[in-house]
């Protein structure tokens, strides 16, 4: 009994793990492929990354995700934030309604909203494009800055901010020394998964982008459909670094904060001269 | 008569079930130690929120300096406060939190850096200037909230509880230090607890509060021999209460009765009226327990325990009636009545106080 115990997490582990990374270890691979199918190895080549990189419609799709990206993780950023803050404030009747209400999109499945904004923005007569682009993104990114605001400000210590007006703090003061400070990181992780939302979301921007906008992922997605080209696993590999980069970089900084506030506190439990 | 620098002028506040404070008034004077003193859920903290502005009361008037500051928002009185849990800002180093007050006024920076300088050295917290609040211990930070609440100079500091959350130890030390520091700012101090011994050793005046109300305000040493209701006797140090009838009245002392015996209580303690009821209050340290009886008293019961606490003998006495009295043995630690015999209970007449029922005190 203890025997095949042991012998089973290791190959579920194992199972699981080639379950996940092994379709994504495989665009790696033939991203180096000479050859244009999956499946058939004709020799190593670099070829895909030099026309990648030359390929001027490639730059264009970056260059709109990163400016897409960056409008609407910005916007719902300040949105997120201040609704959040906002919120915490004030206490009204249904406001867990209205709560809730605000994070749903977060549920909806995407091709619903995708569907519903194309259909306000033809009966309103917007010309798709960059900026209805921008406003859907932004409204699916500010449930994520969202929840993380109000989740820090719960747990946050109501007395410090009225310690702030004790000591002659207005309460534009209060938010701009005080509240926003305090709140900065959970601002930073909300917005950081908006912006991998963002990035790479499909459905959405497929059905509100223009004729003439393409994002990366759309771009992915074309290609895809087009038959596919080892140019687009030379892309799905360059983001995949990408992601792998910032991934380890957030881990980096989360243990560098955990070991220093293990030392604070090892540091005040030692320094207790108060108690000679 | 000395300056009055606050007046609460019946002040209520309510939060939808139930009034947390019932016409609360109270004059303070300058440079005075005040303590409001209750147990959890008694008040306090809402009395003390609504001196510093972050409570606005339903009903009365807060009075500060001789202006009405009840509608004032808190960042413009001239008051500070030092929270429960310190609050300080995390964010923050040591010299940036005490500089705050000074910051938001736009006081400049020479003079800042002078004043927070004095202040950590007044807190002898000058080593620890650029210290983060995570890397101080409780009684650091307590320290800092301190020097922060008084950089401004305030009129008033409030302190809520401050040093609830340090160890006995540290707490003894931090009370004589804060009672030192206070005298030597000439500050008023408007201080909470719900230790009655820190109440005790550090106020010029009690404030013992119940029920959103004022039990009882007065000194220290009022507070304690002459306790006014049932409630503060019980809550402020261990003392019996005895409810008995006046028989008589005469040369200064009343005799009074009750199932258990006799007993005699100076009339300098309360106006003792022939055939009125009284409940006689003794402190469980002025309580006599002897072997012999003692004129003027015939309470006699049974001794169930002989304890030793802090240099006398704590002798416990059942009385006929049940109940169960702590006095200290007349004779010395040597020939205490032993367990089993008989004891007779009496004590100074001077040192017994009459206490009534609750009501409403103004201070």
């Amino acid at each position: 009994m203890k025997k095949r115990r042991k012998i089973f997490s290791p190959v579920y582990m194992t199972l699981l793990l080639i379950a996940m990374y092994l379709p994504i270890v495989m665009v790696v691979i033939y991203s180096f492929n000479a050859g244009r199918t999956i499946g058939a190895w004709q020799g190593f080549t670099t070829m895909w990354y030099d026309r990648l990189l030359q390929n001027a419609l490639m730059g264009d799709a970056l260059k709109n995700s990163l400016v897409l990206a960056a409008w609407s993780v910005a916007l719902a950023g300040v949105i997120g934030t201040l609704g959040a803050i906002g919120m915490a404030k004030s206490h009204f009747r249904g406001k867990g309604a209205l709560e809730t209400l605000s994070t749903l999109p977060m549920m909806i499945p995407e091709i619903i909203l995708g569907m519903a904004y194309l259909v306000i923005f033809s009966a309103v007569g917007i010309p798709l494009g960059m900026p209805t682009l921008v406003v859907t993104h932004m409204t699916f990114c500010v449930p994520y800055v969202y929840i993380n605001v109000s989740s820090r400000l719960v747990g946050m210590d109501p007395s410090v901010e009225e310690a702030a007006r004790d000591l002659g703090a207005g309460p534009w003061r209060v938010l701009l020394d005080i509240t926003l400070p305090l709140v900065a990181p959970a601002v930073a992780s909300g917005m950081l998964l908006a912006l991998a939302m963002s990035l790479d979301d499909v459905i959405i921007s497929f059905f509100v982008t223009g004729a003439t906008t393409t994002t990366l992922p759309l771009k992915v997605y074309t290609g895809l459909r087009n038959g596919g080209t080892p140019e687009i696993n030379a892309l799905c590999t360059l983001l995949l670094g990408a992601v792998f980069v910032l991934v380890s970089l957030a881990q980096l900084w989360q243990a560098r904060q955990r070991r220093r506030q293990a030392r604070d506190r090892e540091q005040a439990n030692r320094n207790q001269p108060d108690r000679a | 008569m000395e300056e009055v620098i606050l007046s609460l002028k019946g002040i209520e506040k309510s939060f939808g079930e139930g009034d947390v404070l019932a016409c609360i008034d109270l004059d303070v004077r300058k440079g005075e130690f005040v303590t409001l003193l209750g147990s959890s859920g008694c008040g306090k903290t809402t009395t003390l929120r609504i001196i510093a502005g972050l409570e606005t009361p339903d009903a009365g008037r807060v009075v500060l300096n001789g202006q009405d500051v009840t509608d004032l928002s808190p960042e413009r009185r001239n008051v500070n406060t030092v929270f429960q849990n310190y609050a300080l800002f995390p964010h923050m180093n040591v010299e940036k939190n005490v500089a705050y007050g000074l910051r938001v006024r736009g006081v400049s920076k020479a003079e800042t850096r002078e004043r927070v300088a004095q202040m950590l050295r007044l807190v002898q917290m000058e080593n620890f200037a650029k210290r983060m609040p995570s890397q101080l211990s409780g009684g650091q930070r307590q320290r800092i909230a301190i020097a922060r609440a008084l950089c401004c100079n305030p009129a008033l500091l409030l302190l809520d509880e401050p040093l609830g959350a340090l160890d006995l130890q540290l707490r003894r030390q931090m009370q004589v230090e804060l009672k030192r520091l206070q005298e030597k700012l000439g500050i008023t101090f408007i201080y909470i607890t719900h230790d009655q011994e820190e109440a005790l050793g550090m106020s010029d005046r009690i404030a013992v509060m119940r029920d959103g109300r004022f039990e009882q305000i007065g000194t220290p040493q009022d507070i304690f021999e002459r306790p006014a209701t049932r409630y503060v006797a019980q809550f402020i140090g261990q003392s019996t209460l005895l409810d008995a009838q006046v028989e008589s009245a005469a040369d200064g002392v009343a005799t009074l009765s009750c199932p258990d015996g006799q007993m005699r209580v100076s009339l300098a303690r309360g106006a003792l009226r022939p055939g009125e009821e009284a409940t006689v209050c003794v402190r469980n340290e002025r309580m006599r327990a002897s072997a012999s009886p003692v004129e003027g008293f015939t309470l006699a019961g049974t001794v169930n325990l002989n304890r030793y606490a802090a240099g006398a003998l704590m002798t416990h006495v059942t009385l006929p009636s049940g109940l169960d009295v702590a006095a200290v043995a007349a004779g010395g630690l040597e020939d205490a009545p032993a367990v089993g015999s008989r004891a007779y209970l009496y004590w100074d007449p001077a040192q017994a106080s009459v206490v009534g029922g609750a009501s409403h005190v103004r201070g």
